[in-house]
């Protein structure tokens, strides 16, 4: 049977980009080298057997470099240490979207993964069965092998390769059932793991090419500010120092601009920067300070409605004729990405090409904006991957890639341009700060009976070009527990877009990072309100839906909910983000020297079918840590129209002696793949809070906190 | 500019540099060993640690005419094929996620192990303070140092 696109269509599920995989797999095999067989877009095999997997996303820390090749290794049946992993160059024709972004990675296209290590198979199996002269039907795979069961004769895929490689796709292959996984659902150490522990691992700062210049850039640090004027008498004149020019770049619908230090080694660069004199034009420059941005919030939750995004009945009007009201005001900062491994890309632009290397979330949006400013077709950008030290949405966004391009272009050769730690501190995009204004009803069983929801601040998506502004956007509102909905009688969600020209962008976990907060804080609140338990009220809410009850479960029976003691302060969240839900209870207890101190932290994720225990487990823990951070630590601030934290002694991170002991389950179950590498963190500081009222009676609406004080 | 003569892994290396360089861009950009990282460039976050005559310092914030007549030990030198007992702590464990700031997790560690090869949880904290993880891997580090003392104790009594 030959495979056509609209076939590919049929079996993948998958959306445009990745069909072109069904005309790779269509033209069967692309020799990839002499010896190597490429059977398809992740998988070549040479003639010795030697196996290669791609994986196709950005290794950021979340596990992408081992969960791809482990879902094509199970039905490829082969042993996963034989296997070598490779990034794949950015290609989407070859390998469909490649941005690393919503926790989309397995959950996007673990069928279509699994399909091509199948097909692959059978295309070993059809050839040794050819080559036997037997029936297909008694060959079977094993650990890189066609055995043939009644001879247990045998042969190595690589001797099969050249066979397989004339044969047509097969398509359509069912795939294995979890019971017979021997490699899925394992927690088989990551194969990126050594390369970290000896220094070999390549990031985007550790790439050098030959004839590399280095470049670092003065930017104006306020919003909407220019360059008006700079002397560089004093930077030329430090040795190493090469080139000076100002530049100015797109940053969402507004633009950047700075001058450009490029020198032949980096401390050359950072030294002549030191000595650059700027005269900046901030004409036009309004003031934007923490206290006004959130003065307008608060006004805004007061006076205006929001684009709705989903309403059922008239809950204004029902709460005005209720007799037992909750009203609560919730307030969270903007934050940075702060990744370890600062912003940095590598550009060499030539007269008909240009090839970046970097620490890279979006290859393909990297070649779509690089189309636009360099006006070159997409085919002559190259976007090579490297493994990322860190990303959290903040290596999704393409500013530091056109910035490395146009200074490229400029001096006519390869170069890389690094940013310093408050370089990537003071200039954003920053996870937009959030008000909240949250009121409901309550019925005589304690139940919530009318429920409106309102939150303001900055869009994410009216940045862009052209963005609609005037209608909800679809995704503002996200983490509530959808079954909570239904057993409100009327409801209301909107959001109040606030305008400002600050950049902001997703911070991991996006909306839901804030909305969390919000949404389990104040569920908290009703069941105090309704003097019930706080997990006996989320499953009055939850009636019938056994897939949230079964994580309610899980969670009072790890936590010891039930048991415990007077002086121990327990909370609890759950919220639904990427198709996951997750749950945490945390438990506090009061320090003898004033404040309380967060003793654990127990989380069960229910992330349908998964790949990797262990990548789960490190993944909630990751973000058990990182919310802490944005709950207890940092938060970006403004003042003048500039960003007043500027690294990490104003700007402090969580450190080893703040982490509590984290315990985390995974329910096991087929429902359909959901995210790993963000859905932990949205119930952390709801859980924390509540725990802190639970204890104390104090309830904490404005983040962040310090835990010290409270 | 001046040559320096540093020992790096006991390796010698000749570097033309500004006296005031810090150590850390000798190590990477003159020497060429990459694994140990830039984070923060104020001894914030320790993603720079190696070791200077056996202690732990923070390369980003020394120049490199202080670092010229010392031994240097960074993440290389402690074993390119992770065969010591740290590293080997930290793969048995899965410490790294993104894993850019492992190289200086691992040289603090090591560091606290030859000092104290039976730390406590406080140890561990005054230790490992210093350094900064964003993907939230303490708790995976702690583990690891801890399986690390084990395995050391367990060496030695076969001794």
């Amino acid at each position: 049977m030959s495979i056509n696109r609209r076939d590919f269509i049929k079996i993948s599920g998958l959306t445009g980009a990745a069909l072109m995989l069904g005309i790779t797999a269509k033209a069967k095999i692309v020799k990839a080298g002499a010896s190597d067989v490429e059977l398809n877009a992740w998988i070549s095999i040479d003639t010795t057997g030697k196996v290669t997997i791609i994986n196709h996303r950005a290794e950021m820390g979340q596990g992408s470099f081992q969960a791809v090749p482990q879902i094509i290794a199970e039905e490829l049946e082969v042993n996963l240490n034989d296997v070598k992993i490779v990034f794949g160059v950015g290609n989407e024709k070859k390998y469909g979207s490649q941005i690393t972004g919503g926790s989309s990675t397995v959950r996007g296209s673990y069928k279509h993964l699994g399909q091509m290590g199948a097909s692959a198979r059978e295309m070993l199996k059809e050839a040794a069965a050819k080559k036997w002269g037997v029936d297909k039907s008694t060959c079977y795979a094993e650990n890189g092998f066609i055995i043939h069961k009644p001879t247990g004769k045998k042969f190595n895929y690589g001797e099969l390769v050249d066979d397989a490689s004339k044969l047509e796709l097969p398509t359509n292959i069912a795939l294995k059932k979890p019971e017979d996984y021997k490699i899925l659902r394992k927690p088989m150490p990551r194969q990126d793991t050594p390369l970290k522990t000896n220094g070999a691992a390549i990031f985007g700062l550790d790439k050098k090419l030959p004839g590399m210049l280095y470049a670092v850039v003065e930017r104006n640090t306020r919003f909407l500010g220019k360059v008006k004027s700079f002397d560089d008498t004093e930077t030329k004149k430090i040795p190493g120092v090469k080139h000076v020019f100002k530049i100015k770049m797109g940053v969402f619908s507004t633009t950047r601009e700075g001058v450009a230090i490029v020198a032949d080694n980096l401390w050359s660069a950072m030294q002549g920067r030191k000595a650059l004199k700027v005269e900046w034009d901030d004409s036009g420059f309004v003031f934007h300070d923490t206290a006004q941005l959130y003065a307008k919030m608060e006004e805004d939750l007061k006076t205006k409605e929001g684009l709705s995004a989903r309403t059922k009945g008239n809950p204004t009007h029902a709460l005005e004729k209720a007799e037992k009201k909750i009203e609560a005001v919730y307030s969270t900062p903007y934050e940075s990405h702060s990744s370890m491994e600062p912003l940095n890309c590598i550009a060499n632009v030539t007269d008909d090409a240009c090839e970046i290397w970097g620490p890279i979330q979006a290859p393909g949006w990297v070649q779509d904006d690089l189309v636009n400013v360099l006006k070159m077709p997409r085919e002559k950008i190259t976007v090579n991957m490297t493994f990322l030290g860190g990303g959290f949405g903040r290596k999704a966004f393409t500013d530091y890639t056109q910035e490395a391009a146009l200074i490229s272009k400029e001096i006519k050769g390869p170069v890389q341009v690094v940013w310093t730690r408050e370089d990537d501190t003071n200039q954003g995009p920053w996870r937009p700060g959030m008000m909240y204004r949250i009121e409901a009803s309550l019925q005589q069983n304690g139940r919530i009976d009318a429920y409106k929801f309102r939150m303001a601040g900055q869009n994410m998506d009216h940045q862009w070009p052209g963005a609609d502004k005037e209608s909800y956007n679809g995704s503002t509102t996200e983490g509530f527990l959808e079954p909570y909905y239904e057993k409100f009688s009327q409801y209301s969600f909107a959001d109040i877009p606030l305008e400002s020209p600050i950049p902001v962008m997703w911070w991991r976990s996006v909306y839901s990072s804030t909305n969390g907060f919000a949404y389990e804080s104040f569920m908290d609140e009703c069941a105090a309100a309704a003097g019930k338990d706080p997990l006996e009220y989320r499953r009055m809410h939850l009636g019938g839906m056994d897939r949230y009850l079964a994580v309610i479960d899980k969670l009072e029976q790890v936590s010891g909910w039930k048991s415990r003691k007077k002086n121990e302060g327990y909370g609890v969240a759950i919220t639904e983000c990427f198709s996951s839900i997750v749950g945490e209870v945390v438990k506090v207890s009061k320090r003898p020297e004033g404040g309380v101190k967060v003793d654990k932290v127990w989380a069960v994720m229910d992330c349908g079918w998964y790949v990797n225990p262990d990548i789960i487990k490190a993944q909630v823990e990751g973000s058990i840590i990182m919310a802490l951070g944005a709950a207890t630590k940092h938060a970006t601030t403004f003042k003048d129209g500039k960003a007043v934290e500027q690294n990490f002694n104003t700007y402090k991170m969580p450190r080893i002696q703040d982490t509590p002991e984290i315990e985390v389950y995974n329910m096991d179950n087929d429902e359909p793949a959901g995210g790993v590498g963000e859905p932990g963190l949205p119930p952390l500081t709801p859980a924390l809070t509540n725990a802190i009222f639970d204890l104390t009676g104090k309830r904490i609406r404005t983040l962040p906190f310090e835990l010290e004080k409270v | 500019m001046a040559t320096y003569n540093l020992t790096i892994n006991d390796k010698s290396y000749s570097v033309e540099a500004d006296a005031k360089m810090p150590l850390l861009w000798a190590i990477r950009d003159l020497a060429g060993l990459t694994g140990t990282k830039y984070g923060c460039g104020i001894a914030q976050c320790g993603a720079c640690t190696v070791h200077l005559n056996g202690n732990p310092i923070r390369s980003c914030s020394i120049p490199v005419s202080a670092a010229a007549t010392g031994k240097i030990t960074t993440i290389e030198g402690v074993s390119e094929d992770n065969t010591h007992v740290v590293q080997q702590a930290w793969i048995q464990e899965q410490v790294p996620q993104c894993g850019y700031c492992q190289s200086g997790q691992i040289m603090s560690a090591v560091a606290l192990l030859k000092k104290n090869p039976q730390p406590t949880d406080k140890d561990i904290d005054n230790a490992m303070g210093g350094n900064i993880c964003r993907c939230g891997t303490y708790p995976r580090v702690r583990k690891a140092i801890k399986t690390a003392s084990k395995m050391m104790a367990a060496k030695a009594s076969v001794k």
